[in-house]
């Protein structure tokens, strides 16, 4: 069993921030929790869905959206937590194998959420393995800040099905609250694909 | 019916064309026998994709993404995978998607497994109490009309509906052994 929480380093909010600062064009679906506030705390733009509920979705929702616009890098970011409720869904991926899609876990083994409980990766369960067997094209494990420009690298290519655990580390920081109206959200968000509402 | 049959019940094409001419291009699905017929169609067909998933809650997540990237996705599933849907239905409530799903019924006509029972007669009240629109279709020839109406609801009048495909349409399950 790795040990990652022993030696993670990566801070989530710099790793996220680096990382769509180098992805601009990328339409992001977020998991809830911690992964929302992340990506938020980036910097919001209407190319930004962001979960707050619907735990274990992100990364079908990220499936649905790579499906219908294969012009577009289509980037998962979402926590470990979110992605043990939806393991399947990475079954699902793997049978769909949408080249434009990359699903991004920052890793810390725990709910961060809830009172940081441990949750299973740090108890067993390698995320990466599971994607792997699950039949997903590229399957990255990141331990240092500095992959993350080759990840964005992938990411922009759209050249394959990726997965990336990155192993952040558990640190708890100040929440930075995207809005939660979803119908908003929604709205602008296909607004800036030029879709318009009914 | 264990097996696929040879010729489809003629209410089962109807599903398909509708589907198609509403210009779905996604279908999200747990197979049912009742849904045969659709889904060999769906994959058979270049403009259109066929979603196979673990647990039906997944195609409730798929479809919204679908619609995020402006296409129209219709998820299949039978009614036991109602109970799995649940909590990822605040979702469609939350962001107002439009949502258009086919639910084939167990467990209330001539059911041989009694295992099917609790969620079958949970069916209709599981997704009233989610927000969501109950239509039914009982008989061969309500198909076409009731699956239309739905459709158009969910994907021109942005409403969450789900039409339930009575077990009676689909007929009874051959178990060996049974009389």
């Amino acid at each position: 069993m790795r040990q990652a929480t022993a030696v993670a380093t990566i801070d989530r909010r710099e790793f996220v921030s680096r990382l769509l600062a180098a992805c601009p064009q990328a339409l992001v679906i977020t998991g809830l929790g911690s992964s929302s506030y992340d990506v938020f705390a980036a910097g919001d733009r209407p190319e930004n869905f962001y979960l707050w509920g619907a735990m274990g979705g992100a990364a079908v929702v990220g499936l649905g959206l790579a499906l219908a616009q294969p012009e577009r890098s289509v980037m998962v970011i979402t926590g470990d937590g979110e992605q043990l409720m939806g393991l399947g869904s990475l079954s699902t991926i793997g049978a769909q194998q949408p080249a434009n899609l990359s699903i991004v876990v920052l890793d810390n083994g725990h709910f961060g959420e809830t009172g940081m409980q441990r949750s299973h990766t740090s108890l067993g369960t390698d995320l990466s393995a599971v994607a792997r067997g699950c039949g997903i094209k590229n399957v990255v494990e990141i331990d240092e800040m500095g992959s993350v420009d080759s990840l964005a690298q992938v990411v922009n290519s759209r050249q394959g099905c990726t997965f990336a655990q990155v192993h952040i580390c558990a640190a708890e920081l100040p929440r930075a609250l995207p809005p939660r109206d979803g119908v908003y959200l929604k709205n602008r968000f296909r607004a800036t694909l030029g879709f318009k509402p009914f | 019916m264990n097996s696929a049959i040879a010729s489809p019940p003629n209410w089962q094409e109807e599903i398909f064309s509708i589907l198609k001419e509403g210009g779905v291009r996604q279908v999200a699905y747990v197979p049912d026998a009742g849904h045969a017929h659709v889904i060999r169609r769906v994959h058979a067909d270049p403009d259109m994709r066929g979603v196979v998933l673990t647990t039906e809650e997944e195609g409730v997540a798929t479809v919204c993404g679908a619609w995020l990237g402006g296409e129209r996705s219709a998820l299949l599933m039978q009614s036991s995978g109602v109970g799995n849907c649940i909590n990822m239905l605040s979702l469609i409530q939350n962001c107002r998607f439009p949502f258009f799903s086919l639910i084939t019924m167990r467990g209330e006509w001539a059911e041989f497994n009694p295992w099917q029972a609790p969620m079958g007669k949970a069916t209709q009240g599981a997704l009233e109490l989610m927000g969501i629109t109950v239509l039914r279709a009982n008989k061969p020839e309500e198909v076409a009309a009731t699956v239309r109406a739905g459709f158009d609801a969910a994907f021109e009048g942005g409403e969450p509906v789900v039409v339930l495909l009575s077990q009676s349409l689909i007929g009874r399950k051959k178990w060996e052994g049974t009389k």
